[in-house]
């Protein structure tokens, strides 16, 4: 009987799938259980807000920066306010500064939690998740203590942050610090040596450093590739150039790799957190220039200078010098990088962000071709994809 | 002897064990769980939940009509029309907020210069229409004077970071 070819199959995953992270459709062509070709389609949750922050005072447009990765919110509000910082050329305070590193890290460490956990329940370990949502529902309520919302903060402004962190929040920050490597060590008990786990992910995945340079890697995937690149050591921002801590690099860059870079990133990020503790400076929180941030309240209440700087200030907004700027930060999932043009009045002229995920969503396609179906929820978990920034 | 070690940890299964062991350690640990609608976790002064439209103490609503909420608002969630009072002082006729378009940022109660529209601490206000969501003042208002001992304390507690 002669030989028949047959075409390969096509599937559907998500955009429906628990794996998926989010709203992700990937149309993969099978031949058998291989993947030939993989078509990462995205848009799903595409709610246009680069096109709403240009209708928006620079203050408005905080919030809409939590809603990016909402699992690091405070990060992608850092990218912001450094952005306008920049065209407005202000300073911000030293504590202000503290305080925005602090919660960067804690950001982080939520952001890494979220996903290990997950990356291990795709590839079928479930008792990480829920020992790790102990850990964030701590970190949340720092959060929330801080800014009045467990996720959507709107903590970072243009100036510093929306307010001081109230009495013995610190304290119990640094308890927590203390605490919190018991977790990542019974964490590792459970995944780094486990065979089920490192069949997974060992030698899946694979990308070289230079690979991973032309397909526009950032964050912890990079690292994992060898490249020691980190934002927070190459151009550091805030007080990130006082602090004391490694960075990470894997040597194998495959998905196993990634995440024992996440592992010990956790523990790097607990270094800065206690160095931010130890050296919390005094004094004001946000740039006491009163064209940009508004007067604390009593003073609102008394003065009438003080009346008309809060009403100027949440009606028109303040006025950004014209002129443009790509900030930058190292965000957990890799570099979170706004493009802010100001034409010099009240509202951004045009704001591009760029999000990490949509990087490595292009290199879906090369990352999994010759791996099988399976391997595929590998693969997303330990990309880090949230669908909130890639589609934005 | 590597090589052995190596073997005889793989056969005896001993990463597994010790994960299974670490298990049952955590399985006699005390629950951590909280039994939600009996009991709930701690809520910081600072908390952004339902709104409310609060009075002073003798009666008279806060609220002046400036509109600066409505003007901060990056969801456009607040609706407000004002006309002056009978005795002549301004106040509003309509004070709607669409809660569906509401994203809890706060700025509504950072803006309002006289503590009129504040962020409440509660959060269960779910409801099985769309139309409940759509708040008037008479709402508001109602919220205020429910939740009115709550919200003093948390404003006067926080009064100080402000």
């Amino acid at each position: 009987m002669a030989e028949t070819q047959i075409k390969p199959l096509t599937l559907n995953f998500g955009p429906q799938h628990p794996a998926a992270h989010g709203v992700l459709r990937l149309v993969l062509e099978l031949d058998g259980e291989v993947i030939e070709r993989a078509d990462p389609h995205v848009g799903l949750l595409h709610r246009g807000t680069e096109k709403l922050i240009e209708h928006k005072t620079y203050l408005q447009a905080v919030p809409y920066f939590d809603r990016l990765d909402y699992v690091a919110p405070m990060s992608q509000e850092h990218t912001y306010a450094l952005a306008v910082e920049k065209l407005l050329g202000i300073e911000v305070p030293t504590r202000g500064q503290y305080i925005r590193v602090l919660f960067s890290e804690i950001s982080r460490i939520l952001n890494h939690i979220l996903n290990l956990t997950t990356y291990a329940i795709d590839v079928g370990a479930m008792t990480p998740l829920l020992w790790g949502f102990e850990e964030r529902e701590y970190l949340m309520e720092f959060y929330e203590r801080a800014s009045g919302a467990r996720l959507h903060a709107a903590y970072f402004r243009p100036g510093g942050v929306a307010q001081d962190l109230p009495d013995g929040l610190l304290d119990d920050i640094a308890t927590w610090v203390d605490e919190y490597p018991t977790f990542i060590d019974d964490m590792e008990t459970l995944l780094t040596e486990n065979r089920i786990f490192k069949q997974r992910t060992v030698d899946i995945g694979k990308v070289s450093a230079e690979e991973a340079l032309d397909w526009g890697f950032s964050g912890p995937c990079l690292r994992a590739s060898g490249l020691p690149w980190d934002l927070r050591k190459s151009q550091p921002y805030d007080a990130y150039g006082d602090m004391d801590f490694d960075v990470v690099i894997g040597k194998t860059g495959d998905c196993y790799a990634r995440y024992l870079v996440r592992i010990e990133e956790m523990r790097q990020s607990l270094r800065i957190m206690k160095q931010c503790l130890e050296n919390m400076p005094d004094g004001p929180v946000k740039t006491e220039d009163r064209k940009v941030s508004p007067p604390p309240r009593a003073e609102m209440k008394r003065s009438m200078e003080a009346l008309i700087h809060h009403f100027k200030l949440y009606t028109e907004g303040y006025h950004v010098p014209a002129g443009e700027t790509y900030t930058a930060v190292e965000a957990p999932k890799g570099e979170f990088g706004v493009y802010l043009v100001s034409d010099g009045t009240n509202k951004p002229y045009r704001c591009k962000i760029r999000s990490p995920g949509f990087a490595f969503m292009s290199s879906m396609d090369f990352l999994s071709k010759g791996h099988m179906l399976a391997d595929m929820t590998a693969l997303i978990g330990s990309l880090d994809i949230v669908f909130g920034e890639i589609d934005r | 002897m590597a090589v052995l070690d190596r073997a005889a940890k793989s056969l005896l299964l001993a990463e597994l064990v010790t994960g299974m062991a670490l298990t049952l350690k955590y399985f006699f640990k005390p629950k951590v769980t909280v039994n939600y609608p009996y009991e709930k976790g701690p809520l910081s002064p600072r908390f952004r939940g339902e709104h409310a439209l609060r009075r002073y103490p003798n009666g008279e609503e806060r609220c002046i009509a400036c509109k600066l909420c409505e003007a901060i608002c990056p969801a456009q969630a607040i609706t407000i029309e004002a006309e002056p009072r009978d005795d002549g002082s301004r106040r509003t006729t309509r004070y709607d907020i669409d809660m569906t378009k509401c994203i809890y940022c706060g700025f509504c109660q950072e803006a309002c210069p006289v503590d009129a529209i504040v962020e409440g601490p509660n959060f269960e206000f779910a409801t099985e229409t769309r139309e409940e969501l759509y708040y008037d003042k008479a709402k508001l208002l109602s919220n205020g004077d429910r939740w009115e001992v709550e919200i003093a304390g948390n404003l006067e507690r926080d009064a100080p970071y402000r």
